[in-house]
């Protein structure tokens, strides 16, 4: 097997034996960057040069034995993760010469344990979309499918972890940004406990539900991913000081003791493809097969987490973006004569359209007069949301149910539709709402030969679970090692 | 409540955008479809609700006023479109 089609846990039995070096390793990741990202097209920036001194780094770490699980294992960043020596652009016009004057904490951590990154990878412009073609700097392309979109927002994280250009990615969610495209991709992705892992050096989307994950090959790189990004941050008052348990120790045979949770609302959910619905039914059964109880669960304001969503996330998005004025970073429009102008001209040609559109949503909802009507009343849905999960979470330890309602959509049928496109995120906005640990799994093909994940929701800091039972479930489906045709 | 063309003019001029004339027809009849499904939340009653404004309950995060080293002005100040004597330059504001 080429070095680049290798797990983490894989590498690092081979790094650790020296069999392979890092320096090895990398290079054979590059060299496959080079053979398949003119179709893929997941990253941004590439960073060769700082990841073959990284891998060596590396290498003369392993040699002295001071090894760390990640310590010369090749990383993709996603885009608006601050990085010093890469540019970070969040996929948009505004940023795309801005360097950060500083590591955004996960990357501390990453370089703390002697991680190669490889680059940063395409996205959803500000991480505002479900596909990636709200990206203004390129386009990625579903490595099972090309004309398919990769999901998003965090698309490119997704195929290039699918497509062998990275051993791992970080990534981030805010709506499901993390697990949809992961789903689409026919990898694993976890998006944490809300302040379970720290924020610091991430790009603000929307404050109350932005949180940084991981995705990776398969169930056990991700909870090694997840184990080193965790933990408190002085420099995040939103990181909970809590301790970090080792993930990968929940990859252990049998769910018996544990109990799944069935929602009806999401089952029967209108417009959820058949075939979604059938991969959900049998990685159900799979689960019961290994010992797992099974009860049904109701999350009876489900229905109502896009509505409530399209409401917090914008508003509390035009607050946040209302730092990119063309003083402190980034682009400014050259020609206008008063400050005022400069702001309006400086917005309106650094940020896409979709950009524009949430903004302009979320100033609405939090003018005067509208406040109380848009704002409040969808504050108030999600608590009724959260206390959904709460209850649900007094019967059972993990929900299981579809990430997105179809298979990847193909490129270009949704984006002039904007409402459509934010229906397709209904499975996973809820854990955001309610800020509970979601992932998603592998859990078989589409008849056309699209990956189809399946979500798995546990209650607050209870990602152990979500990592057994997705461990037994990569098990049982045992497609894993199925690569895209490139 | 119908979302209007001086509706999108009006935030947009809130929100510091330059919408041109001809996309605000698109952003009227976009926003409005978004708008009318966000009015299915009427649907939920939400008496005596308390509004959510953070997903895990944390209270205040104290810790110690300590000094630290700050960030480098120069790779901040690399990143203006325009600055002089360590300040950022902006267009002129008083005549």
């Amino acid at each position: 097997m080429e070095p680049y089609a290798l797990t983490i846990h894989e590498a690092r039995q081979l790094l650790d034996k020296k069999k392979i070096s890092s320096a090895e390793l990398t290079r054979s990741v590059f060299d496959r960057i080079e053979r398949v990202e003119p179709k893929v097209g997941a990253y941004i920036t590439l960073a060769r040069e700082s990841a073959m001194s990284a891998a060596a780094a590396a290498d003369t770490r392993i040699q002295s034995g001071d090894i760390a699980p990640l310590t010369g294992i090749p990383i993709a960043v996603k885009d608006l993760i601050c990085t010093t020596g890469i540019r970070t652009t969040c996929a948009s016009r505004m940023l795309e010469t801005f360097m950060s004057p500083y590591d955004a904490t996960v990357i501390e951590k990453l370089k703390a344990q002697g991680a190669v990154i490889t680059g940063k990878v395409n996205m959803d412009e500000f991480a505002m979309g479900s596909s990636t073609e709200h990206s203004a700097l390129g386009s990625t392309k579903n490595p099972w499918n090309l004309a398919c979109i990769p999901g998003g927002s965090s698309g490119g994280s997704a195929a290039s972890v699918a497509a062998d250009m990275c051993l791992g990615a970080l990534g981030s969610d805010t709506g499901g940004s993390i697990r949809q495209p992961a789903s689409h991709c026919g990898v694993v992705g976890i998006k944490p406990t809300y302040g379970r892992v720290s924020r610091y050096g991430l790009v603000a989307f929307a404050s109350s539900l932005d949180q940084i994950g991981v995705l990776a090959k398969d169930v056990t790189d991700s909870a090694l991913l997840l184990s080193a990004i965790s933990g408190h941050d002085p420099n995040d008052s939103t990181s909970v000081p809590r301790e970090v348990p080792d993930y990968a120790a929940s990859c252990e045979k049998g769910l018996s003791g544990l109990t799944i949770g069935v929602c009806r609302e999401y089952i029967n959910a209108e417009g959820l493809d058949p075939e979604v619905a059938d991969t959900v039914n049998r990685a159900i059964e799979h689960m019961k097969a290994q010992g797992a109880a099974c009860v049904e669960v109701s999350l009876p304001h489900a229905r109502y987490a896009v509505a409530a969503y399209y409401v917090i996330a914008p508003a509390e998005a035009s607050s946040n973006l209302a730092r990119y004025d063309g003083v402190k970073y980034g682009f400014r429009a050259p020609d206008a004569d008063s400050l005022l102008e400069m702001y309006a001209r400086t917005r309106s040609r650094g940020f896409g359209k979709e950009v524009q559109r949430r903004i302009i949503i979320g100033t609405y909802c939090l003018s005067s007069g509208y406040y109380d009507a848009y704002y409040r009343k969808a504050s108030q849905v999600r608590s009724l949301i959260a206390d959904d999960f709460k209850k649900a979470f007094e019967t059972c330890d993990v929900i299981v149910s579809p990430v997105a309602p179809t298979p990847a959509f193909e490129l270009g049928a949704k984006t002039e539709d904007p409402l459509t496109m934010y229906l397709s995120d209904i499975f996973t906005l809820s854990a955001n709402l309610a800020g509970v640990p979601g992932m998603s799994v592998p859990g078989g093909f589409s008849s056309a030969g699209l990956p189809i994940g399946v979500q798995l929701i546990a209650g607050h800091f209870n990602e152990p679970a979500l990592v057994r039972c997705a461990w037994n479930l990569e098990q049982a489906v045992n497609i894993a090692n199925k690569k895209p045709a490139l | 409540m119908k979302i209007t063309p001086d509706d999108i003019r009006h935030v947009a001029k809130l929100a510091r955008l330059d919408i041109a004339e001809t996309d605000i027809n698109a952003f009227v009849a976009q926003i409005g479809e978004i708008l009318d499904y966000v009015d299915t939340l009427n649907q939920v009653a939400t008496e005596n609700v308390e509004p959510m404004a953070h997903a895990i309950s944390l209270t205040n995060a104290f810790r110690q006023d300590t000094v630290r080293e700050g960030k480098p002005v120069e790779k901040i100040l690399n990143n203006a479109p325009a600055a002089a004597d360590n300040m950022f330059c902006v267009p002129k504001i008083i005549e």
